[in-house]
């Protein structure tokens, strides 16, 4: 467990004083100050004003952003630490190769994850010396959201990195996977499908199976708490899951799927040749 | 210590190592040579248990794939490309030491000897050490702990001839407890280090011959060399030696060669055979050595 820890705050060290870091904290904190500086916090929209309103909209971008920086950044330094050597001289160390995967998981976590969190944060603790309400609910609420998010597509950056011999292949593969579950969204080839009478099971099973549709759908319904938005098929959420059970699920699923895909990389990682 | 029986490795359709079989005891220090693509790197990879292979490779009797930490424990290595690693020295040695078990300490006190501070570099990152320092550091890491076995590709490429003679030195303390494989696709960069020669060519072991054992790792030459003229290029390569001269022609320099570095220095003075006058190479005694550490 030493090793495992150990192994993480290294990666949190290496982490933080890397370029795409800093990219990656500038456009999370970016995207804060644009709201705030476009006013976003004072306009109004289906009732949410304030705080309220600019979370919302600052979820819904990082449902854009999030997956594909946690992915292109994940695979890019893992896969690359890989061909410039560090894995060949880390690994000579005497560190389990348990503590090590699942160290460099948990701390490329809490590196993905903080700078999302620290930008909702700087947001609530200038509402608060503005005086503003805070929407805590909302905050609790989209922070578990964000986790599960991230550590979905850690989960599924990590198997990549695993799969994938070079760099290049696995920014590929992960570029190909961020496309194809951003495609089976219900804006764009879902929505193609069931115009095409696609039975409606199986378009639901897709839409459950997306995490990004999943994290969509569950941050649709705190704004929309009937997902009028969603059509027909929010019949079919709320009589099978109700409100609070697919809010839920829309935690659990990610977390479960990002796990799996990570243990999966695990197995195929000590199987195969380390550098 | 380290048996290789009949290992194979292939990537894909290409076998880069074809039924390699070897047997290092403690105590043999063995230089692994070949040219590029020989498949040095690879066996290096399989005793670290960083490889799949075919056949079996153990250390003490156990497998390193199996028993990494306990096999891993016992191999100090030192990469010949160091890796770039953004991480401060501070934290690379308390990293480095941590899974060890060994003792900052003791990794800081050899970085010092082969001269390189690591307190004071200690929140720099380790990627913008210079390539002699990161060797330095890599060395410290390796020998500051108790390794019964030393890895290491081209460890004294990159390094002065200062700190090769440190270099040396700490080597010559572990020869007896320790077994050690060099690396290098030039047989003159280690022949000296070593009292074994293992040559691989495509995958395979074409020369496996011990050598004559009689260089001290930790003795020193004195050296007076006198040219009939001076070169400034010649006397270039001298200072880089640490050689000096106080003669007003520049014509006679002195200077201190550790022991196992004497082939690679006469190397370097077969370029300038033409401008030679004399060569006068002594082992320095003990007091001498002491004296020129103390200098140094």
């Amino acid at each position: 467990m030493k090793h495992l820890w150990l192994t993480a705050y290294t990666d949190i060290i290496e982490s933080l004083r890397a370029r795409w870091f800093m990219v990656y904290s500038l456009v999370f904190g970016g995207i804060v100050v644009l709201l705030f500086a476009f006013g976003l916090s004072e306009s109004r929209i289906m009732g949410f004003t304030g705080l309220s309103r600019l979370l919302v909209t600052y979820i819904q971008l990082s449902m854009a952003i999030l997956p594909i920086f946690v992915l292109i950044t994940t695979v890019r330094s893992v896969a690359g630490d890989r061909e410039a050597g560090v894995f060949e001289y880390m690994l000579s160390l005497p560190v389990s190769l348990a503590a090590w995967f699942w160290g460099r998981f948990f701390g490329r976590f809490f590196v993905v994850f903080l700078p999302v969190f620290l930008a909702m944060l700087g947001a609530v603790i200038w509402g608060v010396i503005k005086d503003s309400e805070i929407p805590w609910n909302l905050f609790i609420y989209y922070t578990a959201l964000l986790m599960a998010l991230a550590w979905c597509f850690l989960g599924i950056g990590m198997l990549i990195s695993t799969l994938a011999r070079s760099s290049d292949v696995a920014q590929g593969a992960a570029f190909i996977t961020w496309l194809t579950l951003l495609l089976f969204l219900d804006l764009i080839l879902l929505g193609i499908m069931i115009q095409e009478n696609l039975p409606p099971q199986t378009a639901v099973a897709i839409a459950l199976a997306n995490p990004m549709q999943v994290f969509r759908t569950a941050t649709m319904m705190l704004f929309d708490p009937q997902l009028v938005l969603l059509g027909p098929t929010a019949y079919i959420i709320l009589d099978n899951f109700s409100q609070a059970g697919y809010i839920a699920y829309a935690v659990i699923y990610p977390v479960v799927f990002g796990s799996i895909c990570a243990g999966t990389g695990y197995f195929f990682f000590q199987r195969s040749d380390l550098p | 210590m380290i048996q290789f029986s009949n290992v194979t490795k292939k990537f894909r359709r290409n076998e880069v190592l074809k039924g390699i079989d070897l047997t290092i005891q403690r105590g043999h220090r063995v230089a692994l040579v070949g040219s590029n693509g020989a498949g040095k790197t690879t066996l290096i990879r399989c005793l670290l248990g960083e490889y799949n292979c075919t056949g079996s490779v153990t250390i003490d009797d156990m497998n390193p794939r199996e028993f990494r930490q306990q096999v891993l424990s016992k191999v100090g290595f030192v990469p010949q490309l160091p890796p770039p690693l953004r991480m401060p020295v501070g934290q690379l040695i308390r990293f480095a030491s941590s899974l060890c078990n060994a003792d900052p300490q003791r990794m800081i006190d050899v970085a010092k000897q082969l001269g390189f501070d690591a307190l004071q570099f200690k929140h720099q990152p380790f990627v913008k050490l210079s390539g002699g320092q990161k060797q330095k550091l890599l060395i410290s890491i390796a020998l500051g702990r108790d390794s019964e076995l030393l890895v290491m590709d081209e460890p004294a490429a990159n390094l002065d001839p200062e700190a090769r003679h440190i270099l040396f030195k700490l080597l010559a303390e572990k020869q007896k407890t320790s077994a050690m494989l060099i690396s290098s696709h030039r047989l003159d960069e280690v022949a000296s280090l070593v009292n074994r020669v293992v040559e691989m060519d495509q995958g395979k072991i074409v020369l496996d011959d011990e050598v004559a054992d009689l260089v001290d790792m930790s003795s020193m030459l004195l050296c007076s060399i006198s040219m009939i003229r001076h070169e400034d290029a010649f006397a270039r390569a001298l200072t880089e030696w640490g050689f000096k001269t106080e003669d007003d022609h520049r014509t006679t320099w002195k200077g201190i060669v550790a022991g196992p570095d004497r082939l690679r220095f006469l190397g370097m003075l077969s370029r300038y055979a033409a401008l030679l006058a004399g060569i006068q190479m002594k082992e320095a005694g003990e007091q001498q050595q002491t004296g020129v550490e103390n200098v140094g």
